[in-house]
């Protein structure tokens, strides 16, 4: 192990390791506490300067339920999982028919795919901007979270058919190969024998899916106009411009687009870093 | 599959092992040619003409380059994404910093890493606003600090000289925590009897991380190289909300740069923002294909 357990270190050393965690996580999470400390300040601190200091009263409920009320955040936040959970199930889908073919085939043409893939992820949404919005025009889709949904999976599919191929090549290769002996079909392989064993993979990728799809923003600008399809980060954004000045509002809004993807991470961190750090531990 | 068997059986059967893998990734193809594929050709086109996004397109030859060549907010905007480049690499040493620092098993040293990755899952709107706040002078958390430490107020995003760093800084924040993500994951994967061996021939502190715990990080650290690289180059989300691009265009990238001519208040200029885009892309295939052709010899070796 590196660094040198601290368990071997003098009993001063480790008296000092555990004092300076809680330190060092408070001075690097500080920007966050002060958002969170703000959400639940009664707004008359603000005017009276009281920025930083013990808030003079917990006006969290007032503070929250304001955001609630007076904005669309609940239609915002409605229109991100209309968006987000599609995606994920499209794209996981679409992936993990990609992951089979390109794992469990030899064909010309198949490193090639799959470069393609990986690199169409690198690229930067830019390129694709112009035509892609011409092209949601042009379908009727604009405005529309189907329009996101569909631009959401082509793209993610990419990242997930990096993950689903190396995934599937990790697998035993005999099974496949026992059940072509057997006279199954590669349909009922891919069914029966193969998608069984990928529920790890499938896991990482659509708590994954979900924290990347739900954080876009670009996209949620770029092919979305009126409220009635706005994702929250685009709609937070348009709040922001509304809440001049008024940060506890504007605090307590960030703090409930931040929460759902938070939640996820929380309750499947294990696939969530195991989905993160694919490769980072390879050769 | 089955409505093809039925038409031509001896088709299928003579071919069915050679269609079979295209079969299966036709969905992914079509989806990926429609919306990623064929939109990077169409946006090279693009850049050749003159368009409003509605009426009808005029080709104009290299026009839109050549405007490009003279205008200065090009410039700034090239100027940024270097200087993005170069201080987002920070998150690597950083991260494995702090990797380093929390690799140790105490009580709830799993609640602390989960902590420590907060920023990375949060929206980049949402450190954005949080990092807005920090910097806003008055009252500002940050602004305080520095006030109390220089005895002079500086506004961070208004001010020409800092405010791209102002902004990085703000993008380094989740972007360390995604380094750090990485190493502790590759420090978790170390062969522990090389480091015992080492440990016994004498080799401690930072000669051993130089010589035999970095070797073995090799493959967090590419991908922390990737995801960094990419990532500084893709910044859009916090220049677009901390500053537009201001105060008068000096927090400018070229990623928002491009979106501000081709979709704002200025004026739909579909041609000129697919020629900034181009130029964007061209840049960041360099990296990409240094990146790919890395990976392809990692997979004939393997």
């Amino acid at each position: 192990m590196f660094p040198t357990p601290i368990q071997k270190a003098s009993p001063l050393t480790q008296k000092a390791y555990v004092i300076l965690l809680p330190i060092a996580l408070v001075l690097w999470l500080l920007p966050l506490i002060g958002v969170a400390i703000t959400s639940v300040r009664p707004a008359s601190d603000l005017a009276a300067g009281n920025y930083f200091g013990v808030p003079s009263g917990f006006a969290g409920v007032d503070n929250y339920t304001a955001v609630f009320r007076d904005s669309p955040i609940g239609l915002y936040i409605l229109n991100s999982f209309k968006v987000t959970i599609p995606t994920v199930i499209g794209s996981v889908a679409l992936a993990s028919l990609m992951g089979f073919a390109l794992s469990v085939y030899k064909f010309r043409g198949n490193l090639i795919v799959f470069f393609m893939f990986v690199a169409g992820n690198f690229i930067p949404f830019q390129i694709l901007m112009v035509p892609v919005r011409d092209f949601t025009l042009k379908a009727g889709l604009y405005d529309t979270t189907l329009g996101l949904v569909l631009f959401h999976i082509a793209f993610q599919t990419g990242f997930c058919t990096l993950f689903m191929r190396n995934f599937i090549r990790g697998l035993p290769f005999s099974l496949i190969e026992a059940a072509r002996v057997e006279g199954v079909s590669e349909w009922k392989i891919f069914v029966h024998v193969v998608l069984p064993l990928m529920r790890p993979a499938i896991a990482a990728l659509s708590v994954l899916v979900f924290t990347f799809v739900w954080n876009d923003y670009f996209w949620a600008t770029v092919l979305v106009q009126g409220s009635h399809a706005m994702p929250v980060t685009a709609g937070l954004y348009s709040l922001n411009g509304q809440w001049v000045a008024a940060w506890h509002l504007v605090s307590a809004g960030a703090i409930v687009a931040a929460l759902p993807p938070v939640a996820m991470f929380f309750l499947m961190q294990r696939h969530f870093i195991a989905g993160l750090t694919l490769g980072a531990t390879k050769g | 599959m089955t409505a093809t068997a039925a038409r031509a059986p001896g088709f299928w059967r003579r071919n069915q092992q050679r269609l079979t893998p295209w079969l299966f990734m036709a969905p992914g193809l079509l989806m990926f040619a429609i919306y990623v594929l064929i939109p990077i050709f169409e946006s090279i086109a693009i850049s050749f003409y003159d368009w409003d996004g509605l009426g009808e397109k005029v080709f104009i030859g290299l026009s839109n380059y050549v405007e490009l060549m003279d205008d200065d907010t090009f410039y700034v905007a090239l100027k940024n994404n270097v200087l993005w480049l170069v201080l987002y690499l920070l998150a690597i040493p950083a991260g494995l910093a702090v990797a380093l620092f929390l690799n140790q098993t105490v009580t709830g040293i799993r609640l602390y890493k989960s902590l420590f990755f907060f920023p990375f899952v949060i929206s980049q709107v949402v450190v954005g606003l949080i990092f807005t706040w920090f910097y806003a002078p008055d009252f500002g958390l940050f602004s305080a600090l520095l006030k109390s430490l220089t005895g002079q107020e500086i506004a961070i995003l208004a001010d020409e000289r800092y405010v791209t760093y102002g902004i990085i800084l703000a993008g380094l924040w989740p972007q360390t925590a995604y380094c750090m993500i990485l190493y502790l994951t590759g420090l978790n994967n170390i062969n522990p009897e090389q480091v015992e061996a080492a440990r016994m021939d004498g080799a401690k502190g930072l000669k051993l991380l130089w010589y035999v715990i970095l070797p073995q990080l090799a493959p967090a650290t590419f991908i922390a190289l990737v995801v960094t690289v990419i990532g500084s180059l893709r910044s859009f989300d916090l220049v677009s909300i901390m500053t537009s691009g201001g105060p008068y265009g000096s927090s400018q990238v070229l990623s928002y740069f491009m979106y501000e001519q081709a979709l704002s208040e200025y004026g739909f200029r579909m041609g000129y923002g697919a020629a900034i885009a181009v130029v964007l892309f061209l840049i960041m295939m360099v990296f990409i294909s240094v990146f790919i052709v890395r990976m392809l010899s990692q997979e004939r070796n393997a």
